[in-house]
């Protein structure tokens, strides 16, 4: 799933790591959750959410939307 | 606490638990070899002499599920379990395959604890399908 994540973490000046240490997380999930290898749970899309007081849609864009803005 | 120590514990646990079943295994084991070699095991005590081996074996197959039940990190965790599948479906297939062989006579019998073996080495193309489809190796 695309995402906002590694913008949201380079405005922070965070690296892979300290975003990792923060979601309780390895470092390896967060790099596949950036790369868009693999889709969050929903409990933990919201404690990303959470972490960067942004809702939701604002960090992951939703696939629907996504192939919509396409057509 | 920090990531790596959440993954750490659970994976710490787990070997700790494969540690102590296998030394159970080599503690079962190596009696019941010397006592059936050496005809000392009397009447129905044989079935519960033999199978002792087996039960820390199958301890190690709980150890593994309770890994994935502890493991916090939910993308090591999706990866474990592909890692597992992969290594089910590889043992089934082999089982099969070497069944039909053994039964038309064109291979010989093997164990059946030799399955073990088997799965095992389908967790490691468990382990490089992963590299291969997600991009990605469970590092714990």
């Amino acid at each position: 799933m695309e995402n906002r994540l590694r913008v949201l973490r380079a405005e922070r000046g965070w690296s892979q790591q300290d975003l990792a240490e923060r979601l309780e997380v390895s470092r390896q999930s967060v790099n596949a959750i950036e790369t868009g290898k693999y889709d969050p749970s929903l409990p933990l899309a919201f404690r990303v959410a959470e972490l960067f007081a942004i809702p939701i849609e604002e960090i992951f864009v939703s696939p629907s939307r996504r192939s919509s803005k396409a057509i | 606490m920090t990531a790596s120590a959440i993954r750490s514990s659970a994976w710490k646990r787990y070997n700790w638990r494969l540690i102590w079943l296998s030394l159970l295994y080599c503690l079962f084991l190596l009696p019941a070899v010397y006592g059936f070699k050496h005809q000392l095991i009397p009447g129905a005590l044989k079935y519960l002499v033999a199978i002792l081996p087996a039960l820390p074996v199958i301890g190690i197959f709980g150890a593994m599920g309770r890994y994935i039940v502890e493991e916090q990190d939910e993308y090591v965790r999706m990866l474990v379990v592909r890692q597992m599948l992969w290594a089910m479906g590889f043992t089934l297939g082999v089982a099969t395959i070497w069944g039909f062989l053994d039964n038309f006579g064109l291979v010989g019998h093997v164990d059946g604890y030799w399955i073990v073996v088997v799965w095992y080495f389908g967790q490691a193309i468990g382990s490089i399908a992963n590299k291969l489809t997600v991009g990605d190796a469970a590092c714990r």
